[in-house]
C-alpha cells in the first residue's frame, strides 16, 4: 500500500494530531531532563520517536474504542486523550494522578477515555484486549479495541496465543506492532524469527500491513481502513509501524549498543514530527502557536505535580478487595 | 585472599567461576549479554540491572540472550538441563514468572518425583526480589514463599555478598531446580569476599548476631533491617538473636528451635504479604515444635496484604523496616 503526502485529512484532524504528537514529545523530553536532574521517581521508559504510530491509530478511535498499552505507555495515553496533568501526577507519585499515584509510570491507565492501563508485564495487554474486543462484538455497536506491542514483546506467547483466539473468534482486535528496531539492547532480528511481523498475522489467518511508522499520513491512512474494517465485522487485524526509539530503553540506558550515530541520525533524519510539521500543508504560525500552548501545558503540569501532596498513608490499603 | 564486592559482583563471581570449573554450564536471559549484534558495543548490559556484564566477553556463545519470551526460554533451560547441559536461567524481575510458571511448577519440579526419581535437573532460575526501588506492583514483589510451597523445587535467598557467591556456586552444583532470589535492594551493599571459588549447603541458617533475650527470624532484605533493630535495641538492654534463614527449602529449623529454646521469644519478618509467608510457617513451626519453650505468644512483621504501591512515600510504608521489628520486640517483651 502507498500511503505518502498529504491527504484529504481535514484541517480540525490535522491540528489535533499535530497537537497531540507534540504534547507527547514535550512531555517526554521533559520527563527525561526531569529525571537526569533526580526529581522523577521510579523507572521511566519515554515514547518520543513514536508519536507518530500512537497518534495517527487513535485519531480513529473514540472514548468507547478501547486501548491496551505497554511499558512505553505514555504516548498512547495522550493520543487517547488522556489529561496530561494528572498524567504528570501520576508519574510523580502524587495525590491527583490518575491512578492516585498507586501505578506510577508503567501502569498508567484511564478506564474512561478507554485507555486500559499501560503494562509492566510484555504481552499482558494483548489477552486483555481479547476480552474487550469481545465485548465490543457481542455489544454489537462497532466499537474496537487496539493492543500495542513492541517488536520485542509481540514474541510472548500470551500475544501469539492471543492472535489466535483473536482470529477464532474473529474479534474486532488491531495488533499494533511498534517496531523501532531494538527489545532493550536488543536488536530486533535476535527477538523475531521474521523480518516482517505481517508473516505472523498471515499464520493466524488475519490481513496485515506494514508502513513507515515515521509518516504520520502512512499510519493514518492504514489505521483508517483497517479500523473501518473491524467496525464492519472484518475481524482482527495486525499493524506494523516501523518506527524508532530516540531515548534509551529505560532513562539511564547509555545506548552503546546502538551502532556510531545511530541515536544522532535519529534525532536528525528520522523525526516524525518534523516530517509532518513539513508534509501537513499546517502554517508555520498554526504550529508555532500549538509549540507554545504545550510547552506551557507541559510546564505547568510539572509544577503542579511538584507542588502536589503526597498520597496519605491511609490510602495504602485503597483499591484491593481485601486488605490487612 | 578476601576481598570487600558488592552482592551483585559476588553473584558475577560466582557464575563466572562456575562457567570456566564447567565447560557444559550455560547462562539463559534476556539482554544477559546485552546489545549482541546491535551495531554497537557487546556485553553493555548484563541484564537489567548489569550482573552478568562481562560474561558474554569470557564466554561467548555459552551466554545466550534469549527474546522476551520467559515460557519458552525458562521451559528450554529445563530441557537442556534435563539432557545434560546444567544452565542458569534468569527472569529478571520475580514478578514475571507468572509467564512461565508452569514450566516450573509442573515440570521442573515434579520431573524427577514423577520419572521414578531418575531424572535430573541442574538448573538454576535467577530473580530479582523486594520493594524499594520505586518499581511499582509488577517490578517489586516478594513472592518467596510462593516457591517454598511446591515440593521439587529449592529456593534460596542470600542477604550478604558472602552468602550469595557461595549459595550461587552451590546452587549451580546442585543436581535439583534452585530458584535463586537475588534482594535487589541490596545489590550495591558490600561485604567481605573471598575470591577463591567456595559453595555454602543449603539447609544452614546463619546466625548473623547473637544475644538472649528474643529470636529474630529473617532472610534476605530484612535481614540488614533486623540487625539495624538489634543495635538499636541493644541500647536498651534488649539482645536479639538473628537468624537468616539464607534458605528457605530446604529450610534450617534446628537452629530456629535451638536459638527460641534459648530465649523463649520468637519474632518472625518477611518482606512478602503477611498470609502464609515465611514469617508465618516459622511461627507455625515453632509454636508446634516447642511450644513449652515460649515465654509470649510469637510476634511477626510483614508487608500489608496490598500490592506495592508506586508512590514513594507508601511504599516507604509499604516496606516493613527496623521500626516494625523493634515495635515487634517491645510487645513480645511487654
Ligand atoms: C514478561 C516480561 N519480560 C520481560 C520484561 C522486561 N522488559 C521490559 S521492556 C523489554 C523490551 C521490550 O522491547 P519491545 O517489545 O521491542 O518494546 P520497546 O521497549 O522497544 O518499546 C523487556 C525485555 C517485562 N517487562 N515483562
Ligand atoms: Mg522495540
Amino acid at each position: 500500500m502507498q500511503h505518502t503526502g498529504k491527504t484529504d485529512i481535514s484541517h480540525d484532524i490535522l491540528l489535533s494530531a499535530y497537537r497531540r504528537m507534540k504534547t507527547i514529545r514535550t512531555f517526554e523530553n521533559r520527563l527525561h531532563e526531569d529525571f537526569k536532574a533526580g526529581i522523577v521517581p521510579g523507572f521511566t521508559h519515554l515514547y518520543a520517536g513514536q508519536e507518530s504510530v500512537a497518534v495517527g491509530i487513535c485519531s480513529h478511535l473514540t472514548d468507547q474504542d478501547q486501548i491496551a498499552s505497554t511499558h512505553r505507555g505514555h504516548g498512547h495515553c495522550i493520543a487517547k486523550g488522556v489529561d496530561v496533568m494528572a498524567m504528570m501526577k501520576e508519574i510523580h507519585g502524587r495525590q491527583g494522578g490518575i491512578c492516585k499515584g498507586k501505578g506510577g509510570s508503567m501502569h498508567i491507565a484511564d478506564l474512561s477515555k478507554g485507555m486500559l492501563g499501560a503494562n509492566g508485564i510484555l504481552g499482558a495487554g494483548a489477552p486483555l484486549a481479547c476480552g474487550a474486543a469481545l465485548a465490543d462484538r457481542l455489544e454489537g455497536k462497532g466499537h474496537v479495541a487496539v493492543v500495542f506491542g513492541g517488536d520485542g514483546g509481540v514474541n510472548e506467547g500470551a500475544v501469539l496465543e492471543s492472535m489466535n483466539l483473536a482470529s477464532v473468534w474473529k474479534l474486532p482486535l488491531m495488533f499494533v506492532v511498534e517496531n523501532n528496531g531494538y527489545a532493550q539492547s536488543t536488536p530486533q532480528h535476535r527477538t523475531t524469527s521474521v523480518s516482517s511481523y505481517e508473516d505472523r498475522a498471515r499464520g493466524f489467518g488475519m490481513p496485515a500491513v506494514t508502513v513507515d511508522g515515521l509518516d504520520f499520513f502512512a499510519v493514518y491512512r492504514a489505521a483508517g481502513e483497517l479500523i473501518a474494517r473491524m467496525r464492519a465485522g472484518g475481524g482482527p487485524v495486525l499493524l506494523e509501524c516501523r518506527t524508532v526509539r530516540f531515548y534509551g530503553h529505560f532513562e539511564g540506558d547509555t545506548q552503546r549498543y546502538r551502532p556510531a550515530g545511530d541515536v544522532k541520525n535519529a534525532w536528525e533524519e528520522r523525526d516524525c514530527l518534523r516530517r509532518f510539521a513539513q508534509t501537513s500543508g499546517l502554517s508555520p504560525a498554526e504550529l508555532e502557536a500549538v509549540d507554545r500552548d504545550v510547552e506551557q501545558l507541559v510546564n505547568a503540569s510539572v509544577q503542579e505535580a511538584l507542588k502536589a501532596p503526597h498520597p496519605a498513608l491511609n490510602e495504602l490499603h485503597d483499591g484491593v478487595y481485601v486488605s490487612y | 585472599m578476601t576481598r570487600h564486592v558488592s552482592l551483585k559482583s559476588a553473584i558475577n563471581e560466582a557464575l563466572d567461576q562456575e562457567m570456566a570449573r564447567d565447560p557444559k554450564l550455560l547462562i539463559f536471559g534476556q539482554d544477559t549479554a546485552g546489545g549482541v549484534d546491535a551495531g554497537g558495543e557487546t556485553d553493555t548490559w548484563g541484564g537489567v540491572l548489569g550482573v552478568t556484564r562481562g560474561l558474554y566477553t569470557r564466554y561467548g556463545d555459552r551466554v545466550i540472550d534469549a527474546p522476551p519470551t520467559e515460557m519458552a526460554y525458562v521451559g528450554a533451560a529445563v530441557g537442556a538441563a534435563l539432557s545434560g547441559f546444567p544452565v542458569v536461567a534468569e527472569v529478571p524481575f520475580i514478578d514475571f514468572m507468572g509467564v512461565c510458571f508452569d514450566q516450573l511448577l509442573n515440570q521442573a519440579a515434579k520431573m524427577r518425583y514423577m520419572f521414578g526419581g531418575t531424572a535430573e535437573i541442574p538448573l538454576v532460575v535467577r530473580t530479582m526480589v523486594g520493594a524499594g526501588i520505586n518499581g511499582a506492583a509488577q517490578h517489586s514483589q516478594m513472592l518467596t514463599a510462593m516457591f517454598t510451597h511446591i515440593p521439587g523445587l529449592k529456593v534460596v535467598c542470600p542477604s550478604t555478598p558472602h552468602d550469595a557467591k557461595g549459595l550461587m556456586i552451590e546452587a549451580i552444583r546442585d543436581r535439583g531446580p534452585v530458584i535463586f532470589c537475588e534482594p535487589k535492594y541490596l545489590y550495591e551493599t558490600t561485604g567481605p569476599v573471598a575470591e577463591a571459588p567456595y559453595a555454602i549447603p543449603f539447609g544452614q541458617a546463619h546466625l548473623a548476631r547473637e544475644g538472649h533475650d528474643v529470636s529474630i527470624v529473617t532472610y534476605g532484605p530484612m535481614v540488614p533491617r533486623a540487625l539495624e533493630a538489634a543495635t538499636q535495641l541493644a541500647e536498651t538492654g534488649i539482645e536479639a538473636d538473628v537468624i537468616d534463614l539464607r534458605t528457605l527449602s530446604p529450610l534450617d529449623i534446628a537452629t530456629v528451635l535451638k536459638s527460641v529454646q534459648k530465649t523463649g521469644r520468637l519474632v518472625a519478618a518477611d518482606e512478602a504479604h503477611p498470609r502464609c509467608n515465611m514469617a508465618t510457617d516459622i511461627v507455625a513451626q515453632v509454636t508446634r515444635q516447642c511450644f513449652t519453650s515460649l515465654k509470649a505468644a510469637p510476634q511477626m512483621v510483614s508487608a500489608p496484604h496490598t500490592p506495592v504501591p508506586f508512590s514513594p512515600v507508601l511504599e516507604k510504608a509499604y516496606i516493613p523496616g527496623a521500626e516494625q521489628i523493634m515495635a515487634a520486640v517491645t510487645r513480645i517483651m511487654a
